[in-house]
Formats: C-alpha cells, structure tokens, sequence
C-alpha cells in the first residue's frame, strides 16, 4: 500500500429507490493515509454511498473502483444480531478472518472491553457493542477503515478520545480512513478532506483548527483539539423538497466562504 | 433386542446427529419454514415420481434438490423470499402431492411417508443414511467458520470476503439432503421438529454454537431413544413419539432455572 494510492473510489455514481432519487452523479475517494469525512443531514444518502463503496449495494448507474485485494474494517451504523446464536465477545472477533487469540485479546484491551471477553455479544450496550466491531475492524488489519457515524450517542469527550484514537490508528498504519457523520459543523481535526453530501456532493474542502473559533474554544476546553470546524462553500441552496436550486445571492466564482444550512 | 429394532435405533440416533448441528443453522437463520417447504415438497417428488414411475427416491432427491436451489436462489430477494411465498409453496406442494398420489392406481402408505416408518429401515437404508449423514456432517466441519460468520452477520460477513452468496446456497443443498433423509425416518410433516426442537433445547445451555451443536445432536439422540421407546411401550406411532419425546425434553430443559451466569 502506496501513501497517497487510491483504495476506494466511485465516479458518478446514482441510485433511485422506488422512484426517489437518492444519490445523484456523486464522486468520492479515498487515498492511502488519508481522512476523509462524509458529512450530510440526515436521510442524505451517506450510508447508501458507503455501502456502494463498499460493494454491498449496486447503484443505478456510475463506476465503483476497489483496490483488489483491499483489506477493509468496517463499522456499521446500526448492527444487531441475533440472540439466537450464542456467541461470547471474543468468539465475535473470533469470527473474523485474521487475527489470533493474542491478536483477539490486544484489539479488546485496545478498546477498553476487555474484561467483557467472555460476555454474551448480544447482552452488551450500545457503546460496548460500538467498541466490539472496532476490535473486530482493527482485526482486519485494514488499509480502509470505513466508520459510520461512530460517535453517535458519545459525549463531546468520548467523541474527542475517539477521535484522537482513530487519528493515531491512521497515523500508525497510514490506512484511509472514511468517516461518516451528521454533523454539519464539526469533524475530525486530522481531516484531510470534507465531503458534503446531499444526494449529491455540495461541496468539499479543508476543515479550520477549532482555535481559530474563540467560541468553540471556549465550549469544549481541553477537547477542542480533537475537533475542526468545517465551513460550507455552497453556490445552491436546497429547497424543503429537496430540490436543488441556484442561490443566486452569492458569486463562487470570488470563493467566497459562506455557512449554509441545509434546507430538508 | 430384534433386529428391526436395532436398526431402527441406530437409523433415528444418525439422524439426530446429523440433525442436531444443522438444527441449530435452522433456528440461528430462522429457516424453519424453508425447511417445512423443502419436505414439502420431498412427497411431491415421490407423488411424480409414481405417477410417472420412475424410481420414488430418485424422484425425491431430485424434487428437493430443485426446490433447495430455487429456494437458495429467491431468498435473496426480500419479496420473493417472504413468508407468504413459503406458505403457499409448502401447502401446494404437499396438497398437489397428496392429490397425485390418490390418483394413480399404485398403492402408496401415505402415512408412512408424512409419519415416518423408522421400524421398517433396512441395512441398506442405513449405510445409505449414515453415508449422507457423513457427507453433510464433513461438508459443514469444512464450512464453519464461513458459515457462521454469514450467518451471524452477513454484510460484516461479505466485506471480510466471505462468499455468502455460495455459503448460503450450498446449506440449502445439504439441508435438502438431511431433511430427504430424515424425512424418511420420522416423515415428511415431523422432520423440520426433528431438527429445531432439539436445537431449541440446547439453546438453553449452551455459551458457543459449537456446544450448541452438540448438545442438540445428544438430546435428539436421547429423544430417539425415548421416542422408540415409548411407541413400543404404548402402542404409538414410531415418528411422532420421538416429537413428542424431543417436545417434552425440551420443555424440561426450559423449566430447570438457571443460575444468573455472565
């Protein structure tokens, strides 16, 4: 794995459920050592993009590029399984392709569970669960580590420990790394590149050090560094139908920098 | 002990084995009614097959392994892999294969094959039992791990390059095959019990899926042995005495308390 070699890439990519149009013409890729955030609203097509990528849904129409071979970890949204199975923490990971009993046990002490090794997989909690698939993505030894909204239900803290965690995993294996998120504002401080989606992407850049924006600063204190802020340049605005109309107020073409919301 | 009866015994305590393990796959992917229409449509297999007289078991194995790969093929579509669509496949089969038998002239004991008819298994029905048996039981040592992680998971499954597309279709082959099998032994309406009420009972004990096998593979063996038992002792149908024996075992086993483990 090259620094700076493609892993993942769509081109053009569109997908039309029943009718409605949720992905439209959209590109995105990510690059060995790379970060990238995916942020949008919600019901914006960001987990359909994701699972395109990742080859677990076809979309209508586009291209989808996959480095063979490609050793991926990934953190769904949303995972349950089912009770009917009995199946302990460790023997979760156990299930997973790589990865001996000393590598199981690191990945969970990595993760802070690793006194829940033995527990039921299905009797852990929302978070503990969150941790489990980390151990199980870590496992995979990725060179793309895919994260759906990770820091859902996390504190500001919490987020910021993640965060840091993931940076540091980035900086030690120079994987890509593909971050999903709602939030329109804050991302990942080590992001190389902010994708803003909404069925198609409206715009992407650079995030700014949350030191540079006193009030931020001043509401996350010592977890301030783990955070950027990310100004939108858009030159359209969505209307409540989600239709896409020119916002002819401002000029791109001076690059202005302005923050919109998105209009649902 | 006659013959007939050691036979009998050891044809019920191979096809527990068998059954246990895969029992378990039954309840983990909730293929239960798969399974009901798969032994569905076993006896339609054996209806064509006497109508149009060609070999009945022939007609069987190859009625289930059609209906196996359809099945493993429709599943992936939500619409076509639905309830509904298993409901209607399973009762047209059977009744389409009850209406065919009762129409030809041939005589056919049509309640030895919905029921069962373990007493009358002959040397030859048990090697050829305990050689399917050995196949199937080879095949899933083989694919366990894939197998358990597409079960579990299948998306985490697909992305860690497991071929779940071809995992699936082929438990849908070896199901097939057991349950041809073990329809034979406690019939064609009993033989999905067989196979998710003693993997239910050992739901309630077991911490892995492998003790979860094996312990299913025991108490069908054990609910076998009740089961014969019981049918000679009061004068009951061979098959669905084992049902009942498994039914009741599996109740005990849920009404024992448990000690509050991790």
């Amino acid at each position: 794995m090259a620094p700076g070699e493609v892993l993942a890439a769509v081109r053009g990519v569109s997908l039309a459920l029943g009718g409605t149009p949720i992905l439209e013409g959209v590109d995105l890729a990510v690059r060995a050592g790379e970060l990238v955030s995916l942020i949008g609203p919600n019901g914006s097509g960001k987990t359909t993009l994701v699972r395109i990528l990742l080859g677990l849904a076809p979309p209508d129409s586009g291209t989808i590029q996959r480095r063979p071979g490609l050793r991926i970890g990934y953190v769904p949204q949303r995972l349950s399984i089912d009770r009917a199975m009995p199946i302990t923490a460790e023997r979760f990971l156990a299930l997973a392709p790589r990865g001996g009993r000393a590598e199981r046990r690191a990945a969970l002490a990595e993760l802070g569970i690793a006194d829940l090794a033995q527990r039921a997989a299905q009797d852990l909690s929302g978070g503990e669960f969150q941790r489990l698939l980390l151990a199980r993505a870590l496992l995979a030894e990725p060179e793309l580590l895919v994260m759906d909204e990770p820091a859902q239900g996390v504190d500001v803290v919490g987020q910021a420990d993640l965060y840091r965690w993931i940076a540091t995993l980035r900086d030690r294996r120079g994987c890509g790394v593909l971050l999903v998120s709602h939030d329109l504002h804050l991302v990942m401080a080590a992001t190389d590149t902010v994708v803003c989606l909404n069925r198609h992407v409206c715009c992407t850049g650079q995030p700014e050090a949350v030191a540079r924006h006193p009030e931020y600063l001043a509401l996350f204190g010592t977890a301030a560094a783990a955070f950027g802020v990310y100004a939108h340049h858009h030159d359209h605005v969505h209307d409540l139908a989600g239709h896409v109309h020119a916002d002819n107020e401002h000029d791109h073409h001076h690059g202005h920098v302005h923050e919109h919301d998105h209009a649902r | 002990m006659d013959d007939f009866l050691i036979r009998a015994l050891l044809a019920g305590i191979g096809v527990a084995l068998v059954a246990g393990p895969y029992g378990c796959l039954v309840l983990w992917r909730r293929m239960a009614y798969v399974g009901e229409t798969l032994a569905h449509t076993a006896l339609f297999g054996v209806a064509l097959g006497l109508f149009f007289e060609f070999d009945l078991i022939l007609g069987m194995i190859v009625a289930v392994a059609v209906a196996a790969l359809l099945l493993g093929l429709a599943q992936r579509d939500k619409r076509l892999g639905s309830d509904a669509i298993l409901g209607i496949l399973a009762s047209l089969t059977l009744a389409a294969g009850v209406i065919i038998v009762s129409a030809t002239t041939a005589r056919l004991d049509l309640f030895a094959y919905l029921f069962g008819d373990i007493l009358s298994v002959s040397v030859r029905d048990l090697v050829a039992l305990y050689a399917a048996a050995a196949v199937a039981l080879a095949a899933l040592i083989l694919m366990w791990r894939p197998m358990l992680a597409a079960t579990l998971h299948d998306e985490l499954a697909r992305i860690d390059g497991v071929r779940v597309d071809l995992v699936n279709l082929l438990l849908m082959l070896l199901l097939a095959l057991v349950i041809a099998v073990a329809g034979r032994m406690v019939g064609i309406l009993l033989v999905v019990a067989l196979l998710v009420i003693p993997a239910a009972a050992a739901r309630r004990f077991a911490r892995t899926p492998e003790t979860m096998a094996v312990l299913a593979a025991l108490i069908g063996a054990a609910s076998v042995v009740a089961g014969l038992w019981g049918s000679f002792r009061w004068d009951a149908p061979t098959g669905p005495s084992m049902v009942v024996a498994a039914g009741a075992l599996c109740l005990l086993v849920w009404l024992v308390p448990r000690r509050r483990a991790a």
